[in-house]
C-alpha cells in the first residue's frame, strides 16, 4: 500500500477499531482516537518528506485498476495545490479530537464520525479520478450533516437539514457537470477515462453551461455569495469540532474543486465567468464583513467573517496568475488556522458560559488574561496584520487582483478596513471591559486547551514571519498551472 | 565596532525585551521596567554606533537579513537601509523612548498593568524601528502597521474603562483607513516598477508614466494623513489621549505619528516627479496646521490641547515635505519630538501632582509645588512657540523662510499667523497651570507635590535636548540624501522673516499673559463677542459629530438593513427556505391526491384525457 492509500485509511482503521470498543470506555475512545490522527499526521509528516517541490506533476502517485468497465481506477496522486491542505487536514484532525472533550453524548459515534470524515476530507484531496473524487466528495457530508445534527445546540435539526440539502443541491450539479464531461470525453476520443487530467481543456459548445453547473457545486461549499446562507446556521449550530473542520477544510473543498476541475478544465469560460465570480467574491468580501458586524452571536459572526476570507481567497483563484493563486492557497491555509483558532476559543467560552451572545459576555480580559492574549493575536491574524499569516495571503491575493484587474484589486482592499471594524468589536465587546455576573469567576485556560492552542498560534507567526517554505512547496506546481 | 554596527542589533534588544517580559516578567515584575528600559539604552547605543560608522564612510548601506516573500517575480526581503535619514530617525526614536522609558518607570509604579505596559512599550519601539529602517516599502508597511496596533493596546490600556478602549478601537480603524491607501499605493508600486525597495525604485522612477506616479503619490499620502493625524483623518489622536500620559509623549507626539512625514521624506523621488501630490501635501500640512491650532485656543483639556498642537505642528511638517524642504521637515519632525515629548511628560508630571487633573481651569500657580515640572514646561513651551535660540525656532523658521523662498506666500503667511495662534494656546495653557491663582479644590492641594526624580530627571534631559536640538546641523547632514530647495534668499530678507518670527511668537506670548494673567482683556468679553465663533471651535468644528451623521451612522444603518433585509430576508428567506417550503407544499399537494381510491384515480385519469383531447382539438 502507498503512502497516500495508507494517509487515506487510517483514520478508517481508527474508526473499525473504535467499533469493537464498548462505548462506556469514553477515555479509551479518545485515547484511541487520538493516537490514529497522531499517526496520520506523522504519516502526513512522512509524505511531506517523501514530497519533491521541485516537481510540478503528480507524485507518489497509485493506480489500481477498480472498474475497468467504467474505466474508473483507484487512483491517487498529490501535488502543489494539495500538499498543503491535506497537511492542513491532518494537523487540525488531532486537535479536533482534543478539543472534543466537552463532548459527553455518544462519544465513540462522535469520534468514529470525526475519524471517517477525516478520510473523506483526505480522500476528495488526494484523488485523481473523477468517481472517487466525488464518492469521497459526498461522503463528506455525512459526518458532517450527523456531527451538526446530533452534537449540536439549539436549532440543530434545522441546520443540519439545511447544510445537507443546500450542499446536496450543489452537488448534484456538479455530478451532472462531471458525467457531461465524462460522455464529451469519450465521444471525442473515444477512450472510457475518468482521470481528472485527461478532461482538462475540454471543449464543447456548452462548455460555459457546464462550467456554471460544476461551479455552482463548489460556489456553495466555498461559500460564494450569495451561497452562503447555510454557513452560518451550520457553524453555529456545530460542535466545535465541527466548526474547525467545517472552516478549516470543508470550505476549502469549494476553493480546491475550482482549482483542480472547474479552472483546468474550461480555462476560456473560466476567464470568461472571471469578472461575475470576482463580483461576488468582493461583494462577499465587504459585504460579508458588514454583515458580520451586526451579528449578535460570536459564532454567526466568524461564520460571516469565513465568507468575508474566503472571497479573498477567490479573488487570488480567479486573478489567474502566480501571485494570487500561490496567495489563495496561502490564505486558505491561514484561514483554517485563524478561523479554527476563532471556533475553538469561542468553544471555550461556550463550555464555560454556555452562551454564546455576545452581549451576554464582556471583560475577559480580567476575568482570563491568558485567554484573552490568545483571543487578540488571533483576531489580529485574522485581520491580517502584517507579521502574522493572514498579511501573508490576504497580501497576495490582494497583488493578484491588482495584477487582473486594478479596480477589483481596489475595492477588496476595502476589506482591509472592514475586516477590523468587526474583530475590534468583537474584542471591545467581549474581551474588554469590565466583566459582569458569570464572567466575573472564570477559569483561564487549562493545560489541555494550551495544547490545542499553541500550536495553532505557532503558525500565525511562523507562516506571518517566514513564509518562504511554504511558498516554495507549491511554487512549482503553481508556475506549472499558470501557464 | 563593525560587528556592532548592524541594524538588525537596533531591533534585537526590543525584542528580548519583549520576550523575557512576555515569559518572565510577571514573575520578577520590580524589574520589568528596568529591564525594558535597558534594551532601549542598548538600541540607542548601537544607534549611536551606527551613526558614527555610517559618517564614517557616508554611502547608503543595505543589510539583507533573509528572503521574507519570494513568489514570482514578487522578491521581498526582511533587509535594512541606513542613510543619513534613517539614522536620524533611528536616533530620535531610540532617545525619546529611552527617556519615555525611565520616565514610565516612575509614572505607572502602581499600575496593576506594569509589566504588561512595557511589553507593549518595547513591541511600539521595536515596530517603530523597523519602519524607518525598512529597506522596502513591504517590511516598512510591518512597522506602519504594528505601531498602530501598539497604539490600539496602549491607548485602550486601561482596558476596564469604556473610552479607552472604544478610542482605541476609532484610533486603528481610522488608521486602517490610512493603511488601505498604502498598501494599494505598495501594490501598484510593485505592478509597475516590479520591485519595493527603495533604492530600485529611485532608480527607476523617470520610466514611469507620471500620471501613474501621481496616483501612487495620493495612495501614500492617505496613509500619511491617517498615520500622521491629518485632515480629514485627524479624529483619532485627540480620543489617543485616553491612554497613558507616557504613551501620549512616546506615540502620539514624538514618533509613531511622525511617520507619515518620514514616508513621504523617504519617498521624495516619487513627490517630487508629481507636483499634483506635492500641493497636495502642502495645502494639506498648511490647512490641518491651522485649524487645528484654532481647536485648541478654546479647548480646556491639558493633553488634547497638547493632541492639537501635535497634530498642528505634524501639519508643518507636511507643510516643509510639500514645498520640497525635506530636510526642514525632519529637523522639526526631530526637534518637535524632543520638546513635544517633553510638553507631554511634563504635563503627565502635572497630572501626578494633582491626581490626574486634566482641566486647565482647575489648576493654577502650580509653579509654586513643581518647580522642576514647571521650568521644564516652560522650556519646551517657549520651544514650541518658536522662541529664539530654543530648538523649535531653529526649525520652524527654516520651513517658514522656505516656504518664502518658493514663492508660497499664502501658505507662508497661514504658517506664520499659525505660529502666532501656536504660542498663544501654549502660553495660555502654560498661565493657567502655572501662574494665576490657585483653582484645584483644597483636598488636592494637600497631596500637590513634584514628581520623583526618575520622572523629573527625564524632563530635564528632554529639556536639555530641546534646548541644544536646534544647534545640531541635521538639515546638512540630511541633504546628502534629501534634495534641497533650490531657491536662494538674500541674507537681509532671511534676517527680515527671521525677525518677524520672533515678533509673532513675542506677540502670541504676551496676548495670553495680558488676557490670562493681568486680565487687562477679559476673556469673557472676547468669547462673548465672537461667541458664534467661540463655540465652533469650542466643538471642534463639529467634525466628530459630522462623521458620526455622515458615515459612521449610514455605515451602521447600511448594515443592519444588508443583513436584515438582503441576507436574511431575501436570501435565506425566500430563495433558500422559500425554495424548500415550495418542495414542501408541492409535496403536500401531491400527498393529497395519493388516496388510494380507484374512483379518484379513475377521475384524475380522465380528466386528463379530457384535457389533452382539448389541447388536440
Amino acid at each position: 500500500m502507498g503512502i497516500l492509500s495508507l494517509l487515506i485509511f487510517l483514520p478508517v482503521i481508527g474508526s473499525i477499531v473504535l467499533l469493537f470498543l464498548p462505548k462506556e470506555k469514553e477515555y479509551h475512545i479518545r485515547a484511541i482516537a487520538f493516537a490514529f490522527t497522531i499517526v496520520t499526521l506523522f504519516t502526513g509528516i512522512r509524505t511531506l518528506i517523501l514530497f519533491d517541490s521541485s516537481l510540478a506533476g503528480f507524485q507518489l502517485v497509485e493506480i489500481k485498476e477498480w472498474i475497468p468497465n467504467l474505466g474508473a481506477k483507484y487512483h491517487l496522486g498529490i501535488d502543489g495545490i494539495s500538499i498543503l491542505l491535506v497537511l492542513l487536514t491532518v494537523f487540525l484532525s488531532p486537535i479536533c479530537v482534543l478539543a472534543s472533550s466537552a463532548i459527553t453524548k455518544s462519544v465513540k459515534s462522535f469520534h468514529i464520525s470525526l475519524l471517517l470524515l477525516e478520510t473523506a476530507m483526505l480522500g476528495v484531496f488526494l484523488s485523481l479520478d473523477v468517481l472517487l473524487f466525488y464518492i469521497f466528495w459526498e461522503f463528506m457530508l455525512i459526518p458532517m450533516a450527523i456531527f451538526i445534527g446530533i452534537w449540536g445546540s439549539g436549532n440543530r435539526i434545522y441546520a443540519a437539514i439545511k447544510f445537507f440539502l443546500f450542499t446536496m443541491a450543489g452537488s448534484v450539479f456538479l455530478l451532472f457537470g462531471l458525467i457531461a464531461l465524462y460522455i464529451i470525453h469519450y465521444k471525442h476520443t473515444g477512450i472510457l477515462s475518468l482521470y481528472l487530467p485527461d478532461f482538462y481543456n475540454t471543449h464543447s459548445h456548452l462548455g460555459k453551461l457546464f462550467f456554471l453547473f460544476i461551479s455552482f457545486g463548489f460556489a456553495i461549499k466555498v461559500p460564494l455569495w450569495p451561497f452562503h446562507t447555510w454557513l452560518p446556521d451550520a457553524h453555529t449550530e456545530a460542535p466545535t469540532a465541527g466548526s474547525v473542520i467545517l472552516a478549516g477544510i470543508l470550505l476549502k473543498m469549494g476553493v480546491y474543486g475550482f482549482l483542480r476541475i472547474a479552472i483546468p478544465v474550461f480555462p476560456e469560460e473560466s476567464q470568461y465567468f472571471a469578472p461575475y465570480i470576482l463580483g461576488l467574491s468582493i461583494i462577499g468580501i465587504i459585504f460579508g464583513g458588514l454583515v458580520a458586524m451586526k451579528q449578535s452571536d460570536v459564532k454567526r459572526l466568524v461564520a460571516y467573517s469565513s465568507v468575508s476570507h474566503l472571497g479573498f481567497v477567490m479573488l487570488g483563484v480567479f486573478s489567474f496568475n502566480l501571485q494570487g493563486i500561490t496567495g489563495s492557497i496561502i490564505q486558505m491555509i491561514n484561514h483554517g488556522i485563524n478561523t479554527g483558532l476563532l471556533f475553538l476559543l469561542v468553544g471555550m467560552i461556550y463550555e464555560r458560559r454556555h452562551t454564546r451572545e455576545i452581549a451576554d459576555i464582556n471583560g475577559l480580559a480580567v476575568s482570563m488574561p491568558r485567554y484573552s492574549s490568545i483571543f487578540v493575536i488571533t483576531t489580529l491574524a485574522s485581520m491580517a496584520l502584517p507579521g502574522t499569516n493572514g498579511f501573508i495571503g490576504e497580501f497576495l491575493c490582494l497583488v493578484g487582483g491588482f495584477k487582473y484587474n486594478p479596480l477589483s484589486g481596489f475595492l477588496a482592499s476595502l476589506g482591509v478596513i472592514v475586516s477590523a471594524m468587526y474583530l475590534l468589536l468583537v474584542n471591545q465587546k467581549v474581551i474588554f471591559g469590565r466583566p459582569t455576573g458569570n464572567n466575573v469567576n472564570l477559569k483561564d485556560l487549562s493545560i489541555r486547551e494550551w495544547i490545542v492552542l499553541v500550536p495553532l498560534v505557532s503558525f500565525i507567526f511562523l507562516i506571518g514571519l517566514y513564509p518562504l517554505p511554504f511558498i516554495k512547496l507549491i511554487e512549482t506546481t503553481i508556475l506549472e498551472y499558470v501557464k | 565596532m563593525e560587528c556592532l554596527s548592524h541594524p538588525a542589533l537596533v531591533l534585537l534588544f526590543p525584542l528580548t525585551g519583549i520576550l523575557w517580559n512576555t515569559f518572565f516578567g510577571f514573575k520578577f515584575k520590580k524589574y520589568a521596567g528596568y529591564i525594558a528600559s535597558g534594551m532601549i539604552f542598548l538600541s540607542f547605543l548601537i544607534s549611536t554606533i551606527l551613526f558614527f560608522h555610517h559618517s564614517q564612510s557616508n554611502v547608503v548601506w543595505t543589510k539583507d537579513l533573509y528572503t521574507w516573500i519570494r513568489v514570482g517575480n514578487l522578491d521581498i526581503s526582511i533587509s535594512f537601509l541606513i542613510d543619513p535619514l534613517s539614522i536620524v530617525m533611528l536616533l530620535v526614536v531610540t532617545s525619546v523612548s529611552l527617556v519615555v522609558h525611565i520616565y514610565s518607570i516612575g509614572y505607572m509604579k502602581e499600575d496593576e498593568g506594569f509589566v504588561r505596559f512595557f511589553i507593549y512599550l518595547n513591541l511600539f519601539v521595536l515596530s517603530m524601528l523597523l519602519l524607518v529602517s525598512a529597506n522596502n516599502f513591504l517590511m516598512m508597511f510591518i512597522g506602519w502597521e504594528c505601531v498602530g496596533l501598539c497604539s490600539y493596546l496602549l491607548i485602550g490600556f486601561w482596558y476596564k474603562e469604556r473610552a479607552p478602549v472604544f478610542a482605541g478601537k476609532k484610533a486603528f480603524i481610522v488608521n486602517r483607513i490610512g493603511d488601505f491607501g498604502f498598501l494599494c499605493g505598495i501594490i501598484l508600486i510593485f505592478l509597475n516598477f516590479g520591485v519595493l525597495d527603495f533604492i530600485t525604485v529611485s532608480q527607476h522612477v523617470n520610466n514611469i508614466n507620471p500620471v501613474i506616479i501621481t496616483v501612487i503619490c495620493f495612495l501614500l499620502f492617505l496613509g500619511c494623513i491617517g498615520k500622521s493625524a491629518q485632515i480629514p483623518l485627524y479624529i483619532w489622536l485627540p480620543d489617543a489621549m485616553e491612554g497613558p500620559t507616557p504613551v501620549s509623549a512616546l506615540i502620539h507626539a514624538a514618533t509613531m505619528v511622525t511617520a507619515g512625514v518620514y514616508l513621504v521624506a523617504r519617498c521624495n523621488f516619487l513627490f517630487g516627479l508629481s507636483p499634483c501630490a506635492m500641493n497636495l501635501v502642502a495645502i494639506t500640512g498648511v490647512l490641518t496646521a491651522f485649524f487645528s491650532a484654532t481647536i485648541a485656543i478654546t479647548n480646556t483639556d491639558m493633553k488634547r490641547i497638547l493632541a492639537y498642537s501635535t497634530i498642528s505642528q505634524l501639519g508643518y511638517m507636511f507643510f516643509a515635505c510639500g514645498i520640497g524642504a525635506y530636510s526642514a521637515g525632519i529637523f522639526h519632525l526631530a526637534t518637535h519630538a524632543f520638546f513635544k515629548g517633553l510638553l507631554f511628560l511634563a504635563a503627565g508630571s502635572v497630572m501626578h501632582s494633582l491626581s490626574g487633573e486634566l482641566n486647565i481651569f482647575k489648576m493654577g500657580n502650580l509653579s509654586k509645588y513643581t518647580p522642576y515640572t514647571f521650568w521644564t514646561f516652560i522650556i519646551a513651551g517657549l520651544a514650541i512657540s518658536g522662541f529664539p535660540g530654543l530648538s523649535g525656532f531653529f526649525s520652524k523658521d527654516k520651513i517658514l523662510i522656505s516656504a518664502f523662498s518658493s514663492g508660497k506666500y499664502l501658505l507662508w503667511l497661514s504658517g506664520l499667523f499659525t505660529a502666532y495662534i501656536t504660542a498663544f494656546y501654549i502660553f495660555r495653557m502654560i498661565m493657567l497651570i502655572f501662574f494665576t491663582t490657585e483653582r484645584f479644590d483644597r483636598e488636592k492641594r494637600q497631596h500637590t507635590h513634584e514628581s520623583p526624580y526618575i520622572m523629573t530627571i527625564p524632563l530635564i534631559i528632554l529639556a536639555l535636548l530641546s534646548i541644544i536640538a536646534g544647534y545640531i546641523p541635521i538639515p546638512e547632514y540630511l541633504s546628502r540624501v534629501l534634495p534641497e530647495p533650490s531657491f536662494v534668499l538674500p541674507s537681509s530678507t532671511k534676517h527680515l522673516l527671521e525677525l518677524l518670527s520672533v515678533v509673532v511668537c513675542l506677540a502670541g506670548i504676551v496676548t495670553a499673559f495680558l488676557i490670562y494673567q493681568k486680565n487687562i482683556i477679559s476673556s469673557s468679553r472676547i468669547k462673548q463677542k465672537f461667541l458664534k465663533l467661540y463655540t465652533l471651535l469650542f466643538n471642534k468644528y463639529y467634525v466628530d459629530e459630522f462623521y458620526d451623521e455622515l458615515i459612521v451612522k449610514p455605515v451602521n444603518r447600511f448594515s443592519l438593513e444588508f443583513k436584515n433585509k438582503i441576507d436574511d430576508l431575501l436570501i435565506d428567506g425566500l430563495f433558500v427556505n422559500g425554495s424548500g417550503l415550495v418542495i414542501k407544499l408541492t409535496g403536500l399537494l401531491t400527498n393529497l391526491m395519493q388516496t388510494g381510491y380507484i374512483r379518484h384515480y379513475v377521475l384524475f385519469i380522465l380528466a386528463g384525457m379530457i384535457i389533452i383531447l382539448v389541447i388536440i382539438l
